[in-house]
């Protein structure tokens, strides 16, 4: 009956032009498109074009030239030691940081908080200043540094210290993307695993390894993204030795600096290239696994 | 299988969850933990089963002292209050879990782990869902899935935290008629935790009433209704 009395009126009135139905969450079409183009624009000039810039300057005296200034003994070394030292420090971050993750959100301990604050530090410490520490500690003319030299195992301006320099800088990254998850999915399926006779070992890499592989893969992508492309604190603990401490993006640095331009882009355009595969395996994943992620709860 | 809780206590912190609490539950009963939220139920629930530590104090299965049994040595089927089904596994490595995890030499073969997964899912009358994902169950199929899997380790006890607390009430009649007929049929000693009054007077043989850390009243549920022994009792039940 409301209806009635509320419609009468209406239906007598002059039929008035309505505007275009607009749901109350769409913005005006012309709104729409120049938010659109703003941020193509943003992403074209960010973005796409200095990353097409590379593979161009790279590819200025055709490709044989770039080819051949990577096949130098110099770079090849270079891009050695960058796959080496993603091989050894991503694997072990993928250990600590799970382990990391686990014991910040399976158990109650005094101190979490402190752990998670230091998780996080490599993220707003300098990455030159991570760089120093490493010199300071490990230095030939600091204690410990001192003794691993006399024993043959010099840390500065040698392999094992940008192999740690890359950790520091990339720790953050496993242990970040598992906690939230982790968090969320709390311990009931460990505990049910438990309680059907499992050992602790058994509900690890039955129950909560496969509940958090997803995650895990992402962080493991984003460190190896990482530790591939890290300057300044291997800068500082490299020494900079061409042929021997020098990785893919300190190699860059010199050889832009002498102005071997081609050469500086080649190297570079790999370093993107491999970032590239990085990103292309991620979304291949989703894009192959999609069922899955939907069914674990992560988007 | 007897269950005897004797003067347990559990503090979490400064916080005391259970007073020194003592109590038998008999061969084979039905005994519903009653109390409202923070009464210490879950607590106790999760003592019997080997997922808490007591402060102090003795749990006893069967006369033998069991309390410093681990998790896995308790055999006691658990149900969790959201389930907690395994999310990445099918209804049926859900359910044949606890026979693939146990070591090599008790271990059946697949065959056997097949036949006993299938006689499972017949007893909570879902034949055919063993190849769904916990996803893609309702929640009264969840729950029945849980019961299964807690079912299929052969356990001593039954422990159950809220089973019916995620489900909405037609589902929730209907599911206590289930576990009446599961605890009826297998004749296990089951305990399980609920703060419904009415849930608990209807399903359990044996009702313990608390609240705070303490055992108010454990009776009969004709006897607790009408004898109700403490003010707490009477207004619990009247609410």
């Amino acid at each position: 009956m409301a209806d009635m009395t509320v419609s009468a009126p209406l239906a007598t009135a002059p039929a008035r032009p309505r505007a275009r139905a607009v749901g109350c969450t769409e913005e005006p079409r012309w709104l729409r498109w120049t938010v659109t183009l703003v941020v193509l624009a943003l992403l074209a000039l960010l973005v796409v074009v200095p990353l097409a810039s590379v593979f161009v300057e790279a590819l200025r005296d055709g490709a044989a030239v770039a080819v051949a200034s990577l096949s130098d003994p110099d770079a090849w070394s270079a891009i050695r030691l960058t796959l080496l030292v993603a091989a050894v420090a991503v694997p072990l971050n993928a250990l600590f940081g799970v382990a990391a993750a686990w014991a910040l959100t399976k158990f109650h301990w005094r101190g979490k908080a402190w752990l998670l604050t230091l998780i996080d530090l490599p993220f707003s410490v300098s990455p030159v200043v991570a760089g120093l520490c490493i010199v300071l500690l490990f230095g030939t003319n600091s204690l410990l540094g001192g003794w691993l030299v006399g024993n043959g195992l010099p840390i500065v301006f040698a392999v094992p210290g940008i192999v740690l320099a890359t950790m520091f800088i990339t720790f953050p990254f496993v242990a970040r993307e598992l906690v939230p998850l982790m968090t969320e999915q709390g311990k009931a399926e460990e505990e049910a695993a438990l309680t059907l006779g499992a050992s602790g070992w058994r509900m690890f890499w039955t129950v909560t390894l496969p509940n958090i592989r997803w995650a895990l893969l992402y962080g493991v992508l984003l460190c190896n993204a990482r530790a591939m492309g890290e300057f300044g604190a291997v800068a500082v603990v490299s020494g900079k030795i061409r042929g021997e401490t020098a990785t893919m993006p300190i190699m860059i640095e010199m050889l832009y600096n002498e102005y071997m331009s081609v050469a500086a882009f080649s190297m570079a355009a790999l370093l993107t290239l491999l970032a590239l595969v990085t990103l292309t395996l991620k979304s291949l994943l989703e894009w192959r696994y999609a069922d899955q992620l939907a069914a674990s709860g992560r988007h | 299988m007897h269950i005897e809780i004797d003067e347990i206590a559990k503090t979490f912190g400064s916080a005391n969850a259970l007073h020194p609490v003592s109590l038998a539950l008999p061969s084979g009963a039905l005994v519903a933990l009653l109390g409202p939220s923070g009464s210490g139920k879950t607590t106790l629930l999760r003592i019997l089963g080997g997922l808490e530590e007591p402060t102090s104090g003795r749990v006893l299965f069967d006369g033998q002292d069991a309390t410093g049994l681990r998790v896995q040595e308790r055999r006691a089927g658990f149900v969790f209050q959201h389930y907690a089904l395994f999310r990445h596994m099918t209804v049926f490595e859900n359910i044949a879990y606890g026979l693939r995890a146990r070591p090599r030499a008790t271990r059946p073969p697949n065959a056997e782990i097949t036949r006993r997964v299938t006689r499972l899912l017949d007893l909570i009358q879902l034949p055919d869902i063993a190849a769904r994902y916990p996803s893609q169950l309702s929640g009264g199929q969840r729950q029945r899935v849980a019961l299964a899997r807690a079912l299929a380790i052969e356990p001593r006890m039954l422990l159950l935290d809220e089973p019916f607390g995620a489900l909405d009430a037609k589902v929730r009649k209907e599911l206590r008629q289930g576990l009446r007929d599961i605890h009826d049929t297998t004749g296990l000693t089951t305990v399980f935790v609920t703060h419904d009054q009415e849930e608990a007077m209807e399903l359990a043989d044996l009702v313990v009433v608390m609240s705070m850390g303490r055992i108010e009243q454990m009776g009969k549920p004709a006897d607790i209704k009408a004898r109700p022994l403490t003010p707490f009792v009477r207004e619990f039940l009247a609410a």
